[in-house]
């Protein structure tokens, strides 16, 4: 067959002519820093906790920088990131989850009750709560993606939903550590712990690092990830490049709601303990949304990284423990992660223009 | 250059020094529910002056809400970081902190629990408490008396703390009741009382927006209540709101539990008939005195005799005592009120 047009011939033959071209207009060392930002989006975050780090390690000294100390607030932070990273895939698809607490703490009190009030064994108590999680999840995917509804409205409702769910189903009852140690040892497994050296590192914690690296592989690398990004970028175009926006959207929410659940267990490992009235329920969201926000994700959808997200979340673990050790009033510590939240996204506006 | 580089460096190297120093001295934690309400601002500031005083440091958490768990346990964590010998806690939930404070324990530290007992109680060295039991029956005995043989047909309205039955709220309720003379029967919970004088229970979160809502919810169940029993006194000032909206401020006793200085101050207004004061500077200042000497020599402290707890007191504040309850003038009780 030959080529009696040449319309590929200028792909075909070696791109001895430019076929687009790019202008570089990143002159100077800002436009340099600028468009390093744009392509490694969790940078700033990661900048600014090795930062917040070494501060809190001059000003405190060894007890703050300490393997104990250091790996202490891993762990006060592992519910937060966890729920961060349920959080991000919602926000990368232009979504806003606010019920993620409140589903981590029904599903602490499914894990729980089903053990001791109906008498199951916890490894099944364990795999009930977290398909519950999935259900949530799938009742507020197909809420947004068929029946419409914006996702701030639908995670609203549900947050006031599950949060009720939780004190009339556990009629407010606390299981305590005694009990959960003697019948429920799945439930706590997380709690349990590697030490190396002074450094404690809870089941909990390997856990939340393997998340964010899991999920961070599957949104770099997987088509099911391209198209998390493609449908937050622009919904419309992701359907006419071939993306079926309705079924990433659905995987997007239960994927998300199972990882609340896996956030329940991993609070039971924390507390030892399930209590309904947990202020994860109440706050948990915000403190998720905080973290993905220092995160340098946007809001907007389609831009960011799961890392950022993991930074986002120590960060204010950082600040929260350094404060804190130096026995400043609480007050202080929300307004410097207020003002965080703001730079945050000033400096995310700014990466932005590069892409303008 | 290098000079500030090196001075910067020395710098440093002392305030890491001085940091390391401070970790020897003794040092104390003080963890209260929020750091809003006035009742544990009090309780900080008693803390903060006796520390002053004994050369101790001393630091403050707190929740970000009322049972606010999740900060009290990082608080927790953060004291046995830090090295510090002791805590007082005001838990916002008595069972779930348990394990942290178990943690705490076995690291050396001493923890007493300031106000709120722990479930269950023996989890912490000492509680340093009032006794919310006879705080209740204090104003119930004071209503009953007050209202002499119409108290046989009272109409009560129970403004309680939470629905999650917090141990403190089912205390002071069911020493109203005791004190007014009806049968508490699970004298654990409130609620599941069956004597048909009891209109309702209602929770108010303790404070005016939830004092107000539950008083009204009352009211509409039965609009003859006579008896108020408030948790403590922004309920009551809540409660005395919803009565005034309907003109009835005047014909109804409101009894209450706190004495702070607002509270006493409706007293003397006759907002609030009656009120049980409690002390929570002494509470804060006991604690520390406690911790300093825990760090000499190891010595726990002890409780009161006949109870499991180290009892701080209580005096019913009013100007109209009734016969056979004792209490204190609202001038007194002024003199020692606290918020």
């Amino acid at each position: 067959m030959a080529d009696t047009q040449d319309y590929e011939t200028v792909v075909k033959a070696p791109a001895a002519e430019e076929v687009a071209h790019f202008e570089d207009d990143h002159k100077g060392l800002l436009g340099k820093v600028q468009h390093a930002l744009h392509v490694n989006p969790a940078l700033v975050p990661l900048i600014i906790l090795v930062v917040a780090t070494s501060l809190f390690g001059i000003l405190i000294g060894q007890r703050f920088f300490s393997a104990g100390t250091l790996t202490l607030i891993l762990q006060q932070v592992q519910i937060v990131g966890v729920l961060a990273a349920a959080q991000t895939l919602v926000i990368l698809t232009a979504g806003i989850d606010l019920s993620v607490g409140a589903v981590a703490v029904l599903c602490t009190v499914i894990m729980g009750q089903f053990t001791f009030r109906y008498g199951l064994p916890a490894e099944l108590s364990l795999l009930i709560g977290l398909a519950f999680g999935a259900v949530i999840g799938a009742i507020s995917g197909f809420l947004v993606s068929r029946v419409k509804i914006p996702p701030f409205i639908v995670t609203l409702g549900m947050w006031q939903i599950v949060l009720a769910s939780t004190y009339l189903f556990s009629r407010n009852e606390t299981l305590r550590s005694s009990q959960l140690r003697e019948e429920a040892q799945t439930l706590l497994f997380l709690g349990n712990k590697v030490s190396i050296g002074g450094a404690n590192f809870t089941f909990g914690v390997i856990l939340m690092i393997l998340i964010v690296v899991g999920l961070a592989y599957a949104l770099r690398s997987t088509a099911w990830g391209r198209h998390v990004y493609a449908v937050g970028d622009d919904p419309e175009a992701a359907q006419l490049a071939g993306v079926n926006v309705h079924r990433t959207l659905m995987s997007v929410y239960i994927l998300a709601g199972l990882i609340c659940a896996v956030a329940g267990w991993v609070m039971i490992g924390r507390f030892s303990s399930v209590s309904p009235s947990a202020s994860t329920g109440v706050i948990g969201n915000i403190q998720a949304i905080t973290a993905v926000v220092i995160g340098g994700i946007s809001l907007f959808g389609g831009r960011g990284s799961i890392y950022g997200a993991f930074f986002g979340a120590l960060i204010v673990g950082v600040f929260e423990m350094g404060l804190r050790m130096q026995g400043a009033d609480p007050q202080w510590t929300f307004m410097l992660i207020g003002m965080l939240i703001i730079a945050a996204v000033a400096v995310d506006q700014w990466i932005r223009k590069v892409s303008a | 250059m290098k000079k500030l580089l090196l001075s910067t460096a020395a710098a440093l190297t002392a305030m890491t020094g001085a940091a390391l120093a401070d970790a020897h001295s003794v040092s104390a934690c003080l963890i209260t529910k929020t750091d809003t309400n006035p009742f544990f601002v009090k309780m900080r500031e008693g803390a903060a002056a006796k520390a002053e005083e004994l050369g101790i440091s001393l630091n403050s958490y707190a929740g970000q809400v009322d049972g606010d768990n999740e900060a009290q346990v990082a608080a927790i964590e953060t004291c046995i970081a830090n090295g510090a010998s002791g805590i007082l806690l005001t838990a916002s939930d008595t069972a779930a902190i348990v394990p942290s404070v178990e943690q705490a324990r076995e690291a050396g530290l001493l923890v007493i629990a300031l106000d709120t007992p722990l479930e269950p109680i023996d989890a912490a060295d000492a509680t340093f408490a009032t006794d919310n039991f006879l705080a209740g029956e204090l104003i119930g005995q004071w209503a009953a008396a007050t209202m002499g043989d119409d108290a046989a047909n009272a109409k009560i309205a129970m403004l309680d703390l939470a629905i999650s039955q917090p141990t403190v709220g089912v205390l002071r309720d069911q020493g109203f009741l005791t004190g007014f003379g009806i049968d508490t029967k699970d004298p654990g919970r409130w609620g599941d009382e069956d004597d048909p004088r009891i209109i309702c229970n209602e929770v108010t979160a303790g404070n005016e927006e939830g004092g107000r809502t539950a008083m009204e919810n009352c009211l509409a169940v039965d609009p003859d209540i006579n008896v108020v029993y408030t948790i403590n006194e922004p309920a009551a000032a809540g409660a005395y709101e919803a009565l005034a909206a309907v003109g009835r401020e005047n014909d109804v006793l409101i009894v209450s539990v706190d004495g702070g200085c607002p509270g006493v101050q409706n007293v003397a207004d006759g907002v609030i008939g009656a009120t049980s004061q409690q002390y929570p500077l002494l509470m804060a200042s006991l604690g520390i005195e406690a911790i300093a000497q825990y760090a000499k020599d190891g010595t726990l402290p002890a409780n009161t005799e006949g109870k499991d707890f180290l009892d701080t007191g209580v005096s019913l504040v009013t100007d109209k005592p009734a016969d056979g309850v004792d209490s204190i003038s609202v001038a007194e009780g002024t003199d020692r009120c606290w918020g």
